[in-house]
């Protein structure tokens, strides 16, 4: 796979969720699709760190999961449509995801897509 | 024999759903994007197809990591729409046509697309918003025959592949013998990226070209890798190889019927297409 991409020119900011990516966030995005269902965010918000053990989550993935931190879940191997019933859980939409990945605030990262019309 | 009726494309965005939930049409944020839609609905009203194919990409409802088939086609008596995990609201199930389902799947497979077949299927915001958005107030006039494209696993389908198997798929409706009307119905799209340092990209100029050129020359689209379609229309912006899918569908000369585009919507730029097969 290391051959393959090297192949290809990186896009800055961009993460491909392929099968390296796939294969190292398993546990993660496993989780996170879990929480489809309103039990199991109960469940998560009752006691996280038991929920995360159960689905074997790796230390890197507990601690961006702790963080709430989008840019350290997508390098642990998350995608954002799973990491997005994530955030839900606490109210964060895309928009709000997008603000704390781009070091914006929410007026300024919503402005910044009005400004694209143009 | 079944008649393709027309091709329609749409924006899938979740806010949408939220957006109708709340009653927010005429907003000043909103009226700007459902602007688009009258006069798609009156001509569906005019057309009264009674099923429509519907080109859609699941995002973790129905389909995860475990089991993700690349092109899976639904042939369930009906479709069932369930939580998602961030709010909105669950809508009532749409019914399914399993004949012409199993008709599309036998047709496909003999032509060589071994797709995924799936008698129980949750249908998540890209088949519901736009479902939403064509037939207000939670009417259900039409039957469908979801068919579900890989956008979350890399390696995704080509844009070739899925021109392809719009062919292919047009090929299977003309073959049906009912009398149904059919129209197809791609959603997803057009250019944004949820995720990333990157968030937030929209390419306006690019999504106006992919406008023309599904109109007049889909095959020029082709050309596009699915990393050129990343790079050029962000991570998610690639779900416009499913609008290639309803293209493909249609005749090789078809007619604009109506055409609307919008910045933002929520991260997203909103794309609305309706063709109909030239005369």
């Amino acid at each position: 796979m290391a051959t393959a991409r090297a192949t290809i020119d990186e896009i800055p900011g961009t993460y491909i969720f392929d099968g390296a990516l796939a294969t190292k966030g398993y546990a993660l995005n496993k989780m996170c699709y879990s929480f489809n269902d309103a039990a199991n965010r109960a469940e998560f918000k009752r006691d996280e760190d038991a929920y995360c053990a159960k689905f074997g989550l790796s230390a890197e993935q507990r601690e961006a999961i702790r963080k709430r931190d989008v840019l350290a879940l997508l390098a642990a191997g998350g995608n954002v449509y799973y990491l997005a019933k994530f955030t839900g859980i606490f109210g964060l939409g895309v928009q709000d995801i997008g603000a704390q990945q781009t070091g914006m605030s929410l007026a300024a990262f919503k402005d910044k897509l009005k400004g694209a019309a143009n | 024999m079944a008649k393709l009726v027309g091709g329609i494309c749409t924006s899938h965005i979740p806010a949408i759903g939220n957006a109708i939930a709340r009653g927010l049409e005429h907003d000043p944020y909103w009226q700007p994007f459902f602007a688009g839609y009258p006069p798609v609905r009156d001509w569906l009203e005019r057309t009264k197809p009674d099923v429509a194919v519907v080109v859609y990409n699941d995002h973790g409802l129905n389909f995860f990591l475990d089991n993700l088939p690349t092109f899976a086609i639904g042939a369930a008596p009906e479709y069932h729409n369930a939580d998602e995990g961030w709010g909105l609201p669950t809508l009532a199930p749409y019914p399914g046509d399993p004949q012409f389902s199993w008709h599309i799947i036998e047709s496909l497979v003999a032509e060589e697309f071994d797709v995924a077949t799936c008698q129980e299927m949750k249908v998540d915001h890209a088949f519901t918003v736009p479902h939403a958005l064509l037939w207000p107030g939670h009417r259900r006039p039409v039957k469908s025959v979801p068919v579900a494209v890989n956008t979350v696993q890399h390696p995704l389908p080509t844009a070739a592949r899925c021109l392809k198997l719009g062919h292919a798929l047009g090929r299977a409706i003309a073959s049906y013998p009912e009398n149904a009307r059919v129209v197809v119905i791609a959603t997803g799209g057009l250019s944004h990226q949820l995720d990333g340092e990157r968030a937030g990209f929209i390419n306006k100029e690019f999504d106006l070209m992919c406008l023309e050129q599904l109109v007049s020359h889909p095959l020029a689209l082709t050309r596009y890798s699915i990393h050129d379609l990343v790079r050029l229309a962000g991570t998610q912006g690639v779900e416009v190889i499913m609008w290639l899918v309803m293209r493909g569908a249609m005749a090789a000369r078809v007619r604009e019927v109506h055409r609307h585009y919008h910045i933002p919507v929520s991260n997203t730029a909103a794309g609305l297409l309706l063709l109909e097969n030239a005369a």
